[in-house]
């Protein structure tokens, strides 16, 4: 399968198989003008299979939404065809309006206004719990 | 601003510190009696309790300080619906100090963000009930002398026994300690729970369904009741309610100096006769429960000051 290389844009790329859509969605990719390719079950020596999504344009992803479905994704800066930037994801330690705590006890249930803040628990899982009961965020893998 | 949301904010000197203020109260009270004159403790009750609400107004009281507060939704501007912080900050220009309970998991950190006076987490739901654990401690401490090398039995309503979660957390932190954990399998200790207090730090412990099989080896056992509001089924909860009484009969096995704790209020977990047994510490246990908010109030006061 052929995807033009990029000239200006970046490539997110080790994304764990069967995430890229859910990562397209949270980044709010489906708002940009730009071609946006996102490649799902790509063969990886390292991983077997990855999602790779290339964007045609340099902006700004939120890199947090990034290291929690996909701790261990690249994203690499792309200037005039040439790479000037790799960086490596790694999960965050703390969580912001990223994703919402689901227990029905829970004070962000009534408490219309607040942040929902989601804390690194175990990094090894990785495992992240609402910082106000505690409640564990659901799988995303 | 320091506030008490987990037990876990304090750490075990802070703890033993605590303990030793509210030792040192109960010996000289009058020491105390205008310790805390022209300061105002507010009490925001979501939701009603009657014992913790009425322990920190009396620990307010006879540390020379007033009181103020709702002890129920209906009767606060919640009923209008402001918001938990909105009240906090209001709140926090009429008092020096706030105690909260709500019902709602998460709530007294979400007045902290607001407020600008302390705020001691009076129970938040099955969450968290940090001042309930200063008081078991302080019983343990008085009771048994010390922390170290006891085995502590905790029964009943282990998974949304929040006192048993905060106890567990607290006296982890303590030479020697081992846990037997009692509870029928519905109601099984949280897995994160005995990963983070009890795995991690290599803490022996066993699990039992079974009161009468373990209660040889318990130096202190810690009675909790199934609670009708954490259930969403009536049908479940009558099921689980009375897995597990403490009879007489039941306490021939424990040893001499055991001593059995509760954070009460009790329906039928412990029968009526057990009371007259020297090993019954419930009752006590609840009077020191006004003795470590006055500890606390002091503390947290202390430290606002500075």
């Amino acid at each position: 399968m052929n995807i033009d290389s990029i000239k200006n844009g970046l490539v997110i790329d080790h994304i764990t198989a069967g995430k890229s859509l859910q990562i397209y969605e949270m980044l709010k990719l489906d708002l940009l003008d730009c071609s946006v390719a996102v490649i799902k079950n790509a063969s990886s020596r390292k991983m077997g299979k990855k999602d790779i999504i290339k964007i045609d344009s340099n902006i700004n992803v939120d890199l947090d939404v990034l290291g929690y479905l996909s701790p261990n994704a690249t994203v690499s800066t792309i200037e005039n065809g040439v790479l000037v930037e790799k960086r490596h994801i790694s999960p965050p330690e703390r969580l912001v309006n990223v994703i919402k705590c689901k227990n029905p006890r829970c004070i962000t249930q009534t408490e219309q206004e607040i942040k929902h803040v989601f804390l690194l628990t175990d990094r090894e899982k990785p495992e992240y719990r609402c910082m106000y009961c505690d409640t564990a965020a659901e799988k995303t893998v | 601003m320091r506030n008490l949301i987990n037990i876990m904010d304090l750490s075990a000197k802070e703890i033993d510190g605590l303990i030793e203020t509210a030792c040192d109260i109960m010996k000289f009270p009058e020491k105390y009696e205008r310790a805390c004159e022209h300061k105002i403790l507010a009490t925001l009750f979501y939701e009603p309790s009657t014992r913790t609400r009425l322990s920190f107004e009396s620990a307010m009281l006879s540390l020379g300080g007033q009181v103020l507060g709702f002890s129920e939704a209906n009767s606060s501007s919640a009923a209008k619906g402001e918001s938990v912080s909105d009240t906090a900050a209001i709140v926090s220009g009429y008092c020096d100090i706030i105690a909260m309970r709500h019902p709602k998991e998460g709530a007294p950190l979400v007045a902290a963000q607001t407020a600008s006076v302390p705020i001691i987490n009076a129970g938040d739901g099955g969450h968290y009930h940090p001042t309930q654990t200063l008081t078991d401690l302080l019983t343990v401490k008085r009771e048994k002398g010390t922390f170290d090398n006891l085995t502590i039995g905790v029964c009943g309503d282990l998974k949304f026994g929040r006192t048993v979660h905060s106890l567990i957390g607290a006296m982890s932190r303590y030479e020697g300690v081992r846990f037997v954990l009692i509870s029928p399998e519905e109601l099984k200790l949280p897995r994160f729970v005995k990963q983070q207090f009890i795995k991690d730090k290599g803490i022996p412990y066993e699990q039992s369904t079974q009161l009468e099989e373990v209660m040889d080896r318990l130096d202190v056992l810690y009675m909790t009741r199934v609670q009708r509001e954490r259930f969403f089924n009536e049908e479940d909860y009558l099921r689980l309610r009375d897995s597990y009484i403490l009879t007489p009969d039941k306490l021939k096995s424990a040893k001499e100096d055991m001593i059995i704790m509760h954070p009460l209020p009790r329906v039928n977990e412990i029968s009526v006769e057990v009371d007259k047994d020297p090993r019954a510490a419930y009752f006590r246990q609840a009077h020191n429960g006004k003795y470590i908010r006055m500890a606390l109030i002091l503390k947290l006061l202390e430290e606002a000051k500075a």
